[in-house]
């Protein structure tokens, strides 16, 4: 184990696993010479060569459409987006070709690609550059969505996507990339897809929280247990193929539910979860689920208006009281 | 610029540019033109039975059948599937290819059975040229558990791993990413496969196309871009769609080689496509081949074709690919009368054996709704 940043786990993810098989390949804006424009492809390009390291133009729906005509032949293609909001030009490819290709293919071809980079909010930059898209692609069948929320689970879970053989949108969130934690060097080390983690234990209430509102949340159920509430809290990782079952055990447990995330609230993951909660558990519940969402508005790019639209630990602390009815 | 692209366009054969500047055969017309008097069409007929007779004698006398034999059975597999698709036992969309054979049969016969093939939605006629049975894509119309794609495609998504037919794609353009990305796979790999892409000329419009012949040439990869110039994208004539109407021309912005091809001339189709698939395995080059064709029916089969008039339809008809093909080869010697009669009633049976092939499968069983999502499925908690 080492400590390293979540930037890092993801390079030494990408490393070991290009090393490993030579049918993965890295494609993407800016992967190359330019080392990433997060650096999270640091040195690939002088270990691993220009035949697998390939800078792209700026031509997202033909690099991904790309990728997924390569993965129908047998490759099995790491596509970066520089961040998901430029993946928004290649729904089309992610959508009706690798997300559908098996079943239309009546289970002929499978897609064995990755999607990956920054996505979530990032630090004012406003609309166009700041938003969460997760409800979207985990909305289809065929894809698989995995939001890491610590430098070990970006490690274990990428290099289980690489080795998945469906196409996985894999979504680092931009303001983590320099966050530390404990990772393993075990090149074989990996983490199931689909799997959730239980970040915290408690008794009283339970936070759904993933990606960026990971830490956040941690923060809140600290504050939280000064104030005499014990919260468990519950990173999905995966968010299709969600972990409904852990979910639902914690329910059981506290009786009192919060799920937080950056997203809009309309059509969320957190409101997919509620569902969820409220069709398998309703009679252990104590209190209606409660969502923690981003605001319902395009991120705007002023400071203060910026910290409005992003959930915080207050917010957060406030609706564990209120399912709580304290 | 290379200059190799610029030589390449210098070789194009003359004679492949029949049609090339007849505003009347590209859909480019106005009312008076596209009045045009018959007799243009039929000098035009008997340019390509010129060219044709020329190309015959470098083929030997069994591939001019199997030719023949494709293109009259994917005519006479289209002339059936239409016919059920009326009497409503085929569902959703059916799009046709009568009026376009030359250009799947003639490409196909230029390529090795390894090669690739992706196309659009009107792809019966590719899925049978590449080696599909025909009772696999009738009973995959039929939406039956027997078809190509265990009747969850139908007519817009057939494929087959096993000659490597990759579909069968309905978003205009949405394969010719994906053809690129194969062509890259062979190139990576270091194999010699060629990858053959068809798209109607509406796609051209599509960014799709040009990130893709972009990147193809960027990256030298071995992809033979056909777009079949049928002149109209489903109701929409070129000239109202398309500010320069020469795609052939398009290649230029890439530095792509490009041919003009006369699309109803099927040896004229496979000669151009075998200098391109040539490029494409020696050199890993790209190439763009504008084929101009038409076709016969509808766009689908719910298409009333109020944009088009029947004596413009019967003008192109005039130039049917399979009535050129078969007067060339009569006239060459290369077929009897009695051994046309022989190839249209086994061309028959084919089809007629599809169909009861098709009748006779059963539906997917209900269990198939789940299959096939993921091919590593995740039982995540749901238990």
């Amino acid at each position: 184990m080492a400590l390293v940043t979540m930037r890092e786990a993801l390079n030494q993810a990408l490393r070991e696993e290009m090393l490993r098989d030579k049918d993965v390949f890295l494609m993407g804006e800016e992967v190359g010479e330019y080392q990433g424009a997060y650096k999270v492809t640091k040195g690939l390009l002088e270990e691993l060569g220009p035949q697998r390291v390939i800078d792209t133009p700026i031509t997202e729906l033909g690099f991904a459409g790309l990728g997924v005509g390569a993965a129908m032949a047998g490759l099995r293609p790491i596509v970066e987006f520089m961040t998901f909001n430029f993946s928004i030009l290649a729904t089309d490819q992610i959508i009706n070709s690798a997300a559908k290709m098996l079943y239309m293919s009546g289970g002929q071809f499978k897609i064995p690609i990755v999607f990956r980079g920054p996505g979530g909010s990032a630090y004012q930059v406003s609309s166009q550059h700041s938003q969460a898209l997760e409800s979207w692609f985990a909305y289809f069948p065929g894809l698989k969505v995995v939001m890491p929320s610590t430098p070990g689970d970006a490690k274990g879970l990428l290099k289980s996507a690489i080795r998945d053989d469906d196409p996985v949108i894999f979504i680092e969130q931009e303001r983590m990339y320099g966050q530390k934690g404990e990772v393993s060097d075990d090149p074989e080390f990996t983490i199931p897809l689909g799997v959730a983690d239980i970040k915290r234990e408690g008794t009283d209430a339970t936070i759904v929280a993933r990606s960026l509102m990971v830490p956040i949340a941690l923060k809140a159920a600290e504050i939280l247990q000064e104030q005499g509430v014990s919260c468990e809290v519950i990173d999905p990782r995966t968010i299709r193929p969600l972990d409904i079952g852990m979910i639902i055990e914690s329910v059981k447990k506290t009786n009192r539910v919060v799920v937080a995330e950056e997203s809009h609230p309309f059509c969320g993951v957190a409101a997919e979860i509620s569902s969820e909660i409220n069709e398998r558990a309703f009679d252990y519940l104590d209190a209606p689920v409660k969502r923690v969402s981003g605001a319902d508005v395009p991120m705007p790019y002023a400071k203060n208006l910026e910290d409005l639209a992003i959930p915080n630990v207050d917010r957060i602390v406030a609706a564990v009281r209120e399912v709580a009815y304290l | 610029m290379a200059k190799s692209n610029y030589e390449m366009r210098k070789r194009t054969p003359e004679s492949s540019r029949v049609g090339a500047d007849d505003t009347s055969a590209t859909g480019v017309m106005d009312e008076e033109s596209s009045e045009a008097p018959a007799s243009q069409a039929a000098q035009q007929s008997q340019a390509v039975k010129e060219a044709q007779k020329s190309r015959l004698a470098d083929i030997d006398r069994e591939t001019l059948i199997s030719i023949y034999h494709q293109m009259l059975l994917v005519r006479r597999f289209e002339e059936k599937a239409a016919e059920i698709y009326s009497a409503g036992k085929i569902g959703g969309f059916c799009h046709l290819y009568i009026g376009q054979e030359a250009v799947a049969i003639g490409s196909i016969f230029a390529i090795r059975k390894d090669d690739y093939v992706l196309t659009s939605y009107r792809e019966h006629a590719h899925a049978i040229a590449k080696g599909m049975s025909p009772e696999s894509v009738m009973a995959e119309l039929y939406g039956k558990a027997t078809g190509c794609s265990k009747g969850k495609g139908g007519s817009m998504h057939m494929f087959d791993k096993e000659v490597n037919f990759l579909g069968g794609h309905a978003i205009v353009g949405g394969q010719i990413p994906l053809a690129t990305g194969v062509a890259f796979a062979s190139k990576y790999k270091g194999t010699d496969q060629v990858t053959l892409c068809y798209f109607g000329e509406a796609a051209v419009n599509q960014g799709a196309f040009h990130e893709s012949l972009n990147m193809a040439q960027l990256w030298r990869l071995p992809c033979i871009y056909i777009c079949e110039n049928n002149q109209y994208g489903m109701g929409t004539s070129l000239a109202r769609a398309m500010s320069s109407h020469d795609i052939s021309q398009k290649a230029y912005a890439y530095d792509i080689a490009s041919e003009f091809v006369d699309g109803m001339d099927v040896l004229a189709v496979r000669e151009a496509t075998l200098r391109a698939v040539e490029r494409a395995r020696k050199e890993y080059l790209p190439t763009l081949l504008e084929v101009r064709t038409y076709r016969f029916m509808g766009h689908s089969m719910s298409d009333p074709g109020n944009y088009r008039t029947r004596a413009e339809i019967e003008r192109h008809q005039e130039r049917d690919p399979i009535k050129l093909f078969s007067a060339s080869l009569k006239e060459a010697g290369v077929l009897s009368d009695s051994e046309f009669q022989k190839i249209e009633a086994e061309v028959k049976e084919q089809v007629e054996k599809s169909v009861r092939f098709a009748e006779e499968s059963p539906f997917p069983d209900p269990k198939e709704l789940y299959a096939d999502i993921y091919a590593s499925p995740i039982d995540a908690g749901r238990s």
